[in-house]
Order: C-alpha cells, then structure tokens, then sequence
C-alpha cells in the first residue's frame, strides 16, 4: 500500500491534487490567482513537450507555434465567425493534430541540431504569419478573443478559470504517467536510449516520434485556445522563438524525463518574471545568468538534482545504520 | 562516476544561494499614499517608447513629492516592464490593480499592450491613461481610458493637408510590419480619399530589415508618384531614408510622427534634408515665437529632462509627461483620490496645455488634441524647423 | 526593368555578404565543438556598438574598430571558458539552452553598458552612391564585400596552410584522434571561440554604416547568418560564404518581385527546404552514420 502511494502515479497524482486544491488557500487576490492560471497552462504545455524532449528525446524550438495555432484557432473561428467557443477549440485542436502529423514525418527524420534549427524555422514562420496576415490576426496588435461560453452560461471569474485549468492539469499528468508506463512509453524511452537499437529490436521509431510529437502538439494548442478565451486578448507575442525557448527552459530546468518535473518548471519559471521585476533594468541579465547558471550547474534539472540529494542522503544515512 | 570536485560543488552551493537570494527579495512590498501606476515597454522591441516614459514619470513624481505632493500625500509610482508583450502587459496590469492597488494607471507604450489592458480596467474601474497611438484606443470610447498622444489618424490627415499644399495629389506609401506601422497605414488609407489624396503604391518591409531599396525602387518606377510616405517607426524609416536618396529620389518624403526626434535624423544623415513630418511642439521648443501657449509647458520639459538625463528629449516622454499631469490635475479637481471622481474629472479636463497641445476632453473624446496640436517640421542643417 | 534586378541583385550581394560572415563564425564554432552559438548575432551587436562608444569617447576611428573586435574576441573567449566548457558532454538540448542564455545575458548586459537607442558610424567613404547598370551601389556596401573577400581569402590560408588551422581541422573532424597526435583540444576551442567572436565583430562594424545598430540587432542577424549556415553546409567555411550570398540575393529578389511583406520568412522557408532535401546543405558532405 505505501509503495503504491510512493509511485509517481498514484501518490504523485493524489499530491497534485492535493496542492491544486489548498492553493487557493493563500491565493488573496485576483492577481495571484492569474499567475496560478498562467503556471497551470504553461504546466500543461510543460508535461506535452517533456513526452518530447525527454522521453523521446527529441527537441522543439518550435513549441510556441502550435500554441499560438491553438490561441489563434480558437481566436478567429469565435471572433470572426461567431462559433461557439467549444466548437472552435475542438476544430483548432484537430487542425493542429493533422498539422503536427503532416510535418511531424520529414521533420523527426532529422536529428539533433538539425531538428532544433528545422523546429525553430517552423517556430518563426508561423509567428511572422501571424503577424503579418493582419486581416485575420489583428496583426502584431493582435485581437479581442470572446469570452468562453459553455452550455448556455459563460466561464468566467478566477476562481472558475482556476479550476478548468487545475483539472485539466490533473488530466494532463496522469494521460502521460499512462502514456509512459504503456508499451508506447517503453518503445520512447528505448528510442531515446538509442534509436539504432531500439529500430534493431523492432520498434518503429518514426511511427513513435511523430506519435509524441502530435500529442505534445495537442497540449500545447489546447492550452493556447484556452488561454485566448482566459486573457481575451491576443497577439502574436506568444507565438515568438523566445517564447519557445522559455518552453522548453521550463521543460528542462524542471527536470527532463520528469513529468513533474516538467510542472515544476513551469511553476518556477513562470512566477520568475514576477518576482525578477524588482531588478528592473537588470532582469534581462538575471534571466540569462539563471538559464546558464541552470544548465552548467544542475543539468539534470530541478527535481531530479533535488531527488538526488535527497537519495543521497538517505542512502548515506541507510549506510552509516548499516555500519553500526 | 564523477568525483564531485570541490568547485563543483562550491558553484553549486552559491548559485542555489544565488537563486535563493532572487526568490527572497522579490517578496518585499513597501505601503505609501497616492500610487501611480505604470506598465511601459522599457525593454524590448519598443524599448525606444518605454525608456524616455519611465525617466519621466520618474523624474517628475520626484519633482512632484519634493514640491509637497499631491492632496498633501506623496506620490508614489509603480512602473513594471512589459517588454512590450502584451499578455507580461496584461499580467502587470492586473497586479498593479489587484496587488499594488493603485489609484490610476499611466502606461501602455505600445497599443497591443494598451488594448490587452482595456478590458480589465473597465471591469475593475480605474482609471488608464494611455501613452500608445492607434485611433481605435478611443474609438469606440472606453469609459476608463484615455489618452494623450496624437492619433495616428490625425497624423495622416495633417500629412495630407501639406501634401495637398505643395500640389501633391498621388502619392506613394511604404510602411513596416510592427502594429504602429500596420495602424497607420490603415487610417492613411481610410481617410486618404476624403483629404483628396490618391495612394498609388503601397509597399511594405519587415521588422529588422537592412535594406529597402527593392521597395523604393519598385515605388520609383510607378508612373505619377509625387511624394512618398513612410508610415515607420524604430529602425526602419532611417533605412528608408537614406535609401531614398540613395537611389536618386527626389521627389518629398515625408515620416510619420513616430520617428519625431533628434535621434533620427542623426541617423539619417544628410538624406534627412527636406523630410517633413508631423510633431509636438517640443521638438522646436526654443524656435516657438514667445506668444505661442505652448511654449512655456515644452521649454519647461525639455529643459528639465535634458538637464537630467543628458539626453534628447524625445515626444513618447513628452507624452508621458502629460498623462503625470493630466491624472494629477484631475486628482486635484476632484479633491480626492476616488477612481470614480478622477475619471468624471478627467474627462471635464479643459483647455489643459501639454506637450502636446492644448487638451479639452469630453465624454465623447478621451484624448482632446485637434490638429492644430501637430505642427509640420522640415529637417534642415540637420534641425528641426517649423514649417510655417 | 533590368536596372531594377541590378539594384536587387546589388542590395543582395550586400546583405549576403554580412549573412556569409555571421554563417561563418558559427560554422568555426560548430567545427570545432559541435555546438550551435546562438549568441553569435550578439558578436555583430558587439561590434557595432563598441565602435560608436569608443568613438564617442574621442578615440580615432580605426582604433575603436580594432579594439572593438578585440572586446568581442574576449567575449567569446569567455563564453567558452565560462559557459561551454563546464558543459562539456552535455546533451545538445542544454548546450543550446546555454547559449541562448548566454545571448540573453549579453543583450541585458547592452542595455546596462550602453543604451537602448539606435546608433550609427559614419561610412568609412562617404555615401556618394556609385552607378552601376543602372543601379546605385553606395561605397560602404564595396567595403563589406571587399573585407569579406579578404578574411574569406585569409581563412582559407589559416586553415589549409598553417599548423593552429589544420590542428582546427583535424579537431573537428575526429576529436580524439587530434587529442591523440598531441593536438591542445582545449586551445582550439578557445580559439574557434575568439576567432568567431572576432569575425562578428568585423561584420557588424562593416554594416553599421548601412543597418544602424543597437542593443537587439544581433538577434534577427544571428536566426538569419544560421540559416545561411545551414544553407551552405554546418561546418563548411565555403558552404557559409554561398549560403550567405545566396540567402541575401534570394531575400531582395522575393521582396522585389513576389511579397516584401514576407521577405523574412524566406531565409526560413529556405532553410527548412534544405534541412528536408539535403540536410547537410548545398556543399556539405552526405554524412555516413555510424551505427
């Protein structure tokens, strides 16, 4: 029974649940409850591209594409074509799956650098699209976004907006605790060990990459659309490379092939900016310095370091019994 | 497996202090009297907006304080950096509403961070002075915001009024891709008819972009083209420039008001000669006659900002400058600090003389500068000039 | 009609040509330690802004210029030493979130320094323009090409005659093997580093003049010079040179003839093509992997 609780999806889950659930707690006001929200969609994002980049080993700089796919999806289809917003998420989500498979193919035949700089031209072109193409995006001023009716009533206040996102946070970590400990999950952490054996063992690869690349396309569009609808307001800002690039910081200072980790990240990264505004002209600089001091420093990232530490110094202290 | 060596281990510990240290400091809040606040893009692509707004307000909420306040209370201002992101705008936005709880907002360098911002001041009724450009900031009217620099509408048409002057009828235009070049762009092109001008060419280039001569000359070879417009702002419009000349031009050039400081035609160079556009008064502060209204409000300013940050005075400060003073006139009209009260007073604000010209609001018209706000410069010997 | 492609053409020659050096520093580095510099573009920043402030002091022209390459030589040396090397080993993920920071940093660290104002230096002829087939070609747009030239030709002669540049080589190619015939691998990389920052120095010097500079003109500068890159070859230093050339005529060509609205999505739109068809680029190698 406590090995059970110990495991990352059962005991994890219920501690997620758990925090979600007494943060309001110390939320006072409306302003902290938007940051919650903000680090529940990044979150949700996070635990998509983990799958990627850390099971699969693969790498996006592209991520924020799909994202503002996803906003701009919903954005337009309920703005200027009147469709009720479920409707518009739905068809943006799907839109992006296909998108996702269709270049996922030739894209994750490349590898390493060459992947990174494929997704990141991807990145790019769909950000200057976005802003360009200002008869339907509103331009780099970006556009209003409805807000999000559901059945009749309208989603709306931060309290509610608070609980779709925790819930489908909850959703989101447990559909990758499965995906990993399914067969698929096994094949990934194979393709990631090495992809020539994993292919030697007959695993098709391909047919796994691009699988994980469509689902980490689907969370990241899905949150994009909800975060339109939350924020009312849209422009082609979240869609840029730095934006991508603090993606998959996220990802990787929470720890890569760590779900939690992935969330963790997102809940550090996200409140940063926040808390960095005391520095003012030097917040740039602390950026930067954070990213660098990261990787060369804790470069297996935040939770798996802090896990370390803790084994560490509970296998010393199993040793020192032992000795006794 | 890796001994932990001694430095390691060292660097690890400083940098999680480090990291400590961060988290630590940014929890501190301090409590004071009237707060103003501010959201600017200090940092950033519009970095060029938000740097001289944020010197101001804070030089001038210094002046302000030592000169006793406003309502007997000290000023305090609250200005984040949005980087002009306008969800980082809209996030701030509702931190100085929920957190900071501010008494009224000046800020909103650019208009997509002014626009991400309108639907929570109207929800939470406090009162925005924006410091961004486009015509749709006040058009429809917003209940709780306002704003003080020109609209880009307004450029166009008292750009069109001199076209029309010098005999110019057809004309070609040439914009950017950043939201103030797309905005202005669009109204030249709603009201060009209506000013009796004929927009024959219309080239755009990218953000960034080095180079414009493939635009310029495509505009050069388009029969009729008796002057040309560059709808700019940031880099672009000193590129433009001098590939203008560059390429053998000669026909007017004009900028739009976004590209109104010295700055520019530093930059520009001797192909600045003969540009027009339209500006504040403050460009020429010292050249205004002595009888003009103004001068007394932008002399002032200038003089003020110059000395102090040994730099240009640039009008998006000036801009700034107007929204301190408007909000605290208003405060002082109303008696109190009541968002509700500052609001009708700003909106009663009349025959106010800024740096950018003399404000009568109305509740139709929450900006209240008319055209004889924007004068016509001409750069010449590398100055600015009135055109009378 | 033909007067216009000239000017287009011109004008592209230009641009490429700052492309080809941006694509060359990260082809230096990329040899050497197989590491994507996305702070590259802040070399070229560096340069340009370092003249206009050392000018600004009262130094002469020219010394500004070549203690401005030294800066950004140093600064590169410390990207290695500081940022790159404790990494070493590390998967490419981190390598390229190190660098980004590392860019990041240094664009903070412009706006402290300097400011966030744009800047330029005077043209090192005047800016008469010069007729050419109809097409105006203004001097200092000579002088990029020409210095480019220059260090194209010098490149080649370091790498293929000198024994600093064949160790290079050999260091790229098969790094332990260097290790074992007694090559400092650290040194090169030291090297690749300083020579990388020292070129973008150069690069953005020659443009200011054109482009103005600034606190953020290294970002655009750096996605494009690595597609150029990536165009002509990752690693190849003839490869950068045509990938630049090329991605600077094709910019000018589309926005003079299709859409300038989307002259930046070609450089990108090219690269991925590359990337898809023929991902080791116009004159890379077809790289056999070793399983």
């Amino acid at each position: 029974m406590m090995s059970r609780l110990a495991s990352p999806r059962c005991g994890g889950l219920l501690a997620l649940v758990a925090v979600i659930a007494a943060l309001p707690l110390v939320l006072s006001n409306n302003y902290f409850y938007e940051v919650a929200i903000l680090v529940g969609l990044n979150a949700i994002v996070c635990v998509g591209l983990n799958l990627l980049i850390g099971y699969a080993g693969q790498i996006s700089l592209g991520h924020a594409g799909f994202f503002g796919l996803g906003a701009y999806g919903s954005a337009i289809l309920s703005a200027r074509f009147d469709w009720p917003p479920l409707a518009a998420l739905a068809v943006a989500t799907i839109a992006v799956a296909l998108l996702a498979y269709v270049i996922g193919r030739p894209i994750l035949r490349l590898r390493g650098h060459y992947l990174a700089m494929a997704t990141l031209g991807m990145g790019v072109i769909v950000s200057i699209v976005a802003a360009t193409e200002d008869r339907w995006t509103g331009g780099p001023d970006g556009m209003p976004v409805p807000p999000f009716k559901l059945f009749g009533g309208t989603l709306s206040g931060e309290g509610a907006w608070y609980c779709v996102v925790g819930s489908l946070l909850v959703v989101a970590v447990w559909l990758t605790l499965n995906l990993i400990e399914s067969p698929t999950g096994r094949a990934l952490r194979a393709l990631s060990g090495s992809e020539v054996a994993a292919e030697v063992s007959g695993i098709d690869s391909a047919r796994h990459k691009v699988l994980v690349f469509v689902i980490s396309a689907v969370f990241a569009s899905v949150a994009g659309s909800l975060f339109a609808h939350y924020s009312g307001f849209i422009t082609p800002s979240k869609l840029t490379f730095l934006h991508s690039i603090e993606l998959v910081t996220m990802v990787v200072f929470g720890g890569m092939a760590s779900t939690y980790g992935a969330v963790v990240g997102a809940a550090v990264l996200t409140t940063l900016p926040q808390l960095l505004t005391v520095f003012k002209d030097y917040e740039m600089v602390a950026l930067g310095a954070i990213m660098m001091g990261t990787m060369i420093f804790m470069p297996k990232g935040l939770v798996p370091s802090i896990g370390g530490l803790v084994g560490t110094a509970a296998g010393a202290a199993r040793a020192r019994k032992a000795v006794r | 497996m890796k001994r932990m060596g001694i430095a390691t281990t060292v660097g690890r510990g400083l940098f999680a202090s480090m990291l400590a240290g961060f988290l630590g400091a940014g929890i501190a809040t301090a409590q004071e009297p009237v707060r103003v606040g501010a959201f600017l893009s200090v940092t950033g692509p519009a970095a060029f907006l938000g740097d001289p707004e944020q010197k101001t307000l804070e030089l001038y909420v210094e002046k302000l304080n030592a000169a006793g306040g406003v309502l007997g209370r000290k000023l305090q201002l609250v200005a984040y950096d949005s980087a002009g992101d306008a969800e980082k705008a809209r996030t701030f936005a509702r931190r100085l509403i929920e957190q900071d709880k501010v008494d009224v907002i000046v800020g909103g360098s650019t208009t997509g961070e002014t626009m991400a911002v309108v639907p929570l001041v109207e929800q939470a009724g406090v009162p925005f002075i924006s410091l961004a450009g486009a015509v749709v900031i006040i058009e429809p009217v917003k209940k709780w915001v306002f704003k003080t620099p020109h609209t880009d509408r307004m450029a166009c048409e008292k750009i069109f009024l001199d076209m029309r002057s010098r005999g110019v009828g057809k004309i070609a235009l040439i914009s950017g891709a950043g939201g103030f070049d797309k905005s202005m762009r669009a109204e030249c092109l709603k009201v060009a008819a209506q000013n009796k001008i004929d927009i024959v060419a219309d080239e755009t280039y990218g953000a960034g972009d080095a180079d414009m001569t493939a635009q310029l000359t495509k505009i050069r070879t388009t029969p009729g083209v008796q002057a040309v417009l560059n709808a700019g702002f940031g880099q672009g419009p000193a590129i433009v420039t001098k590939n203008f000349r560059q390429i053998g031009m000669t026909v007017p050039l004009y900028q739009s008001h976004g590209v109104a400081s010295k700055e520019y035609v530093k930059l520009s160079g001797e192909a600045a000669e003969g540009v027009r556009l339209p500006a504040a008064a403050l460009l020429v502060a010292e050249s205004l006659a002595d009888s003009d209204p103004q001068k007394k409000v932008v002399v002032g300013y200038k003089r003020e900002y110059e000395g102090r940050f040994k730099s240009e005075v640039s009008t998006f400060g000036g801009h700034a400058y107007d929204g301190l003073m408007l909000a605290v006139e208003a405060m002082k009209r109303a008696g109190s600090t009541d968002k509700a009260k500052v609001r009708d007073a700003l909106e009663a604000t009349h025959s106010y003389m800024g740096t950018a010209g003399a404000v009568n609001m109305s509740s139709q018209d929450h900006m209240g500068l008319d055209l004889t706000a924007f004068r016509m410069l001409e750069v010449r010997n590398g100055d600015w000039t009135l055109v009378k | 009609m033909s007067a216009q492609l000239a000017q287009y053409l011109l004008s592209g020659v230009t641009i490429g040509a700052i492309y080809a050096l941006v694509a060359l520093g990260f082809s230096i580095i990329f040899n050497a330690s197989h590491v994507i510099n996305f702070a590259q573009g802040e070399f070229v920043m560096i340069g340009g802004m370092t003249t206009v402030s050392l000018t600004g002091t009262g130094l002469p022209v020219p010394a500004a210029m070549a203690a401005a390459v030294l800066v950004a030589a140093l600064v590169g040396l410390a990207l290695e030493k500081f940022a790159v090397e404790p990494a070493r080993g590390a998967p490419v993920v981190t390598l390229i979130i190190i660098t980004i920071g590392a860019s990041i940093l240094l664009r903070g660290l412009a706006t402290l320094v300097w400011d966030k104002k744009l800047h330029t230096i005077a043209p090192f002829s005047g800016s008469t323009p010069i007729e050419i087939a109809g097409a105006a070609l203004l001097p200092q747009s000579l002088w990029v090409l020409g210095v480019t030239l220059a260090i194209v030709l010098a490149l080649s002669w370091f790498f293929g005659r000198t024994l600093l540049g064949k160790a290079m080589l050999a260091t790229s190619n098969q790094r332990v093997a260097a290790q074992l015939v007694g090559i400092n691998v650290r040194r090169v990389l030291l090297i690749s580093f300083g020579l990388s920052g020292a070129l973008g120095a150069v690069a953005g010097i020659l443009i200011t003049p054109i482009t103005l500079t600034a606190w953020d003109v290294g970002i655009m500068l750096g996605l494009k010079g690595f597609a150029a890159a990536v165009l002509g070859g990752l690693g190849s230093g003839p490869g950068a040179v045509l990938g630049g050339l090329v991605l600077g005529i094709a910019e000018t060509l589309s926005a003079g003839y299709l859409s300038s609205a989307y002259k930046d999505v070609i450089a990108f739109v090219l690269m991925l093509a590359v990337l898809f068809f023929r991902p080791t680029g116009i004159l890379g190698s077809r790289a056999a992997e070793r399983v």
